[in-house]
């Protein structure tokens, strides 16, 4: 039974030009309760944080935590 | 990050706490504190900086009894009343008395309790009978400043640590084995106490929106808590009291009578029209906000309209701001504003919770369960209606409770053959090339409970869902499949949600009466007092099922008149002569 490639919108957007986790900021990642959050390379070598899993309780840790307000939590689609 | 890896570590601790919300911290701040020498372990799945119901912070204290406004006597009666008597009330009534010096406690923290000008706290009256609620408005620092203590009293934390199973030995408990929820590690924890705090099983119904993590309580708060005491052969307490509770429609988070209600804020059907005279959350009013979704005079709506715009902002400035702040997106993007739209309302999923209702671990005034040196305490442990101050004041019994417990013993024995048969257990979704991703296992387990065990209850249904069950049960076993370390923390949780569904049935077949409002209303039975007041107790019977029996209420600490017994019955408005809320 191979897998398919459902698309999913996800609610939690980093805007990736104030995302200093280049610098090693995991801050978002480390308080998810939920651990959906994670950081990953862009084409252009810098780092970002980003939502990888869709599976949010839209609780708002982690823009409440970001040092530099990169995160904006909106409610997931199908609740909002 | 999440790829799987093979590993297996063990650590010995004196005590080990799991789940590090609410409870779980003050658990392990007692314990330490009551014997410094003793090596205290929290872990957690989440990271305990932000974990758990209280992760962003907290609107209020639903439950304190603060002397001058409540006594310990009146307390207890006003929740064995609104628990429909079912209530080993020691347990109650300890909370009762010690609940206002942890208040004080968590004042030295920094956490500030609203107090009117003479300096008094400002409790308000939300209950049906007394006065219980006092607002906290500085809210969002709870956790901070519990985290704070931890850090101070050299509190042991491991975060990303699930706990799946407990280890048991010499008829106690031994420890318990945990997975990393990154890689797939395990940490095998061998205690000479362990305090249960994980929380209530929060993912076991479906929210109406369909969105698998759109629950009223904090997601990650799956049932391990309880799927680990069953399989452990703890016994545990009137599972069919289910937590069902009235919420925002779709946002699901609560409306939230507790803080709009004293300012003036209600509950009402579509005409505007008040219904429930008392807001407080019972089953006995959720039975009648189901009555009036289903009676045609629905939807139900939060009604704040009427309200002076002052009013309205201090509202909104609680509630937008502290326990759920995503709430004001939500009103926004939805166009609703409080001052001109009443806002609907639904009923929730249904969840195990003592938190909110009495479904739990069995557990004495002391925290204890039925196993020796295993406690439970917060939202998964069987004191009735006991919210964040019990989950707080619950968790300080056991951490004092343990830290005397683990002196006289050392660790117990245990069969290693148990951790190695939880390792092929866990790991076998690894081991497959394809099957069936644990979201699928989840939505089909959670659908069929919304189809067949939310109440009204009906046994026939209830007998379908048994059988659906064992057949996504077979599924699972036989072909879930996961890709990463993130992907099998999933499957171990739709495992704990099966397991909790199935408790969910066998405990609703098992009391064949109505009782609780809507939590028990079976449709084909009549409350019957003569051969059901009493508690319910389910542990995993021989052939590795549910085994249920009855256990008598203890004898109550605080006497109820026959004419009191029934206060909670009638909250329809016009139907009864009691005391009405406001
Ligand atoms: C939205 C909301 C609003 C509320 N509002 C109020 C209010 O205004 N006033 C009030 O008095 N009460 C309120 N309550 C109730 C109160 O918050 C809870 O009763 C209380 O916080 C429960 O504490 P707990 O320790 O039992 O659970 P939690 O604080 O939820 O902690 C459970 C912990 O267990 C961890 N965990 C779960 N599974 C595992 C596992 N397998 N391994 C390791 N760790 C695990 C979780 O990560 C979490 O940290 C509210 C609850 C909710 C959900
Ligand atoms: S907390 Fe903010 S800055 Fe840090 S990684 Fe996350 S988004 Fe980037
Ligand atoms: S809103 Fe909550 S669950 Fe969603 S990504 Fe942020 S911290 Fe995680």
């Amino acid at each position: 039974m191979p897998l398919a490639q459902t698309a999913t919108t996800v609610p939690v957007v980093v805007n990736d030009d104030l995302c200093i986790a280049d610098k090693g900021c995991t801050v978002c990642v480390d308080v998810c309760p939920l651990d959906v959050l994670r950081i990953v390379e862009k084409e252009d070598g810098k780092k970002t944080a980003y939502m990888k899993y869709d599976e949010c309780w839209y609780c708002m840790p982690c823009e409440a935590d970001c040092p530099t307000d990169a995160v904006t939590v909106n409610l997931p689609y199908l609740l909002k | 990050m999440d790829e799987i890896l093979d590993g297996l570590t063990q650590i010995d601790c004196d005590i080990l706490i799991i789940g590090g919300g609410t409870a779980g911290p003050m658990a392990a701040l007692k314990a330490k504190r009551k014997n410094p020498e003793a090596n205290v372990v929290l872990l957690d799945k989440a990271n305990v900086k932000r974990s758990g119901a209280i992760s962003m912070g907290m609107d209020g204290l639903n439950n304190s009894v603060i002397p001058g406004y409540a006594t310990p006597e009146q307390y207890t009666k006003e929740i064995t009343i609104a628990n429909d008597g079912i209530c080993d009330q020691a347990a109650v009534y300890r909370y009762a008395q010690e609940c206002y010096g942890i208040i004080q406690e968590l004042d030295s923290f920094g956490i500030r309790f609203q107090k009117d000008q003479n300096g008094e706290y400002d409790v308000k009256k939300v209950h049906h009978i007394g006065t219980y609620v006092l607002p906290m408005p500085n809210g969002d620092t709870v956790k901070k400043a519990l985290y704070r203590q931890l850090r101070k009293a050299r509190i042991n934390i491991i975060n990303r640590f699930m706990a799946t199973r407990l280890l048991t030995g010499e008829g106690r408990v031994a420890g318990a084995i945990c997975v990393n929820t990154r890689s797939a590690e395990f940490l095998v924890v061998r205690a000479k106490a362990v305090i249960m705090g994980l929380g209530a099983a929060g993912r076991l119904g479906l929210p109406t929106s369909g969105y698998l993590y759109g629950t009223y309580e904090n997601a990650s708060n799956s049932g391990e808590g309880y799927a680990m005491a069953y399989h452990a052969g703890a016994g545990l307490a009137n599972l069919e009291c289910y937590q069902i509770n009235p919420l925002i429609k779709d946002y699901n988070g609560p409306a939230c009578a507790y803080v709009a209600g004293p300012m003036g804020g209600y509950t009402a059907n579509a005409q505007g029209e008040r219904f429930i005279e008392c807001d407080y959350w019972s089953g006995q009013m959720m039975q009648e906000f189901y009555d009036e979704l289903q009676g045609g005079k629905g939807p139900v709506y939060l009604k704040l309209n009427h309200l002076a715009e002052e009013t309205v902002a201090e509202i909104e400035r609680v509630l937008h701001i502290v326990e759920r702040p995503t709430r004001g997106h939500f009103h926004e993007g939805r166009g609703t504003d409080y001052r001109k739209q009443m806002i609907e309302m639904h009923i929730s999923e249904i969840g195990f919770c003592s938190g909110h209702s009495a479904s739990g671990v069995f557990v004495d005034e002391h925290a204890r369960t039925t196993i020796p040196g295993l406690y439970a305490a917060g939202d998964m442990a069987n004191v009735p209606h006991n919210y964040m101050l019990g989950a707080f004041t619950n968790g300080a019994f056991a951490g004092m409770d343990a830290a005397v417990f683990i002196a006289d013993v050392d660790h117990a024995n245990f069969d290693m053959g148990e951790v190695d048969a939880e390792r092929t257990r866990v790991l076998a979704p690894t081991k497959r090339d394809d099957g069936i991703p644990p979201n699928q296992i989840e939505y089909k387990t959670r659908r069929l409970v919304n189809d067949y065990l939310q109440p009204p209850k009906v046994t026939a249904k209830m007998e379908l869902a048994q059988k659906r069950f064992e057949e996504v049960r077979d599924d699972m076993e036989s072909g879930m499949f996961v890709r990463d370390a993130h992907e099998l923390m999933r499957a171990l949780e739709a495992s704990t949600i099966l397991d909790c569904a199935e408790m969910a049935a066998a405990a609703s077949m098992y009391r064949t009466e109505s009782r609780w409002g809507l939590y028990h209303n079976r449709v084909e039975y009549e409350r019957d007092d003569e051969n059901w007041f009493c508690h319910t107790i389910l542990t995993k019977g021989e052939d590795g099922k549910p085994a249920h029996k009855k256990q008598d209420v203890k004898p109550y600490v605080v006497e109820i008149a026959e004419d009191e017994k029934d206060a909670y019955a009638n909250q329809r408005v016009g139907s009864s002569s009691s005391v009405a809320a406001e």
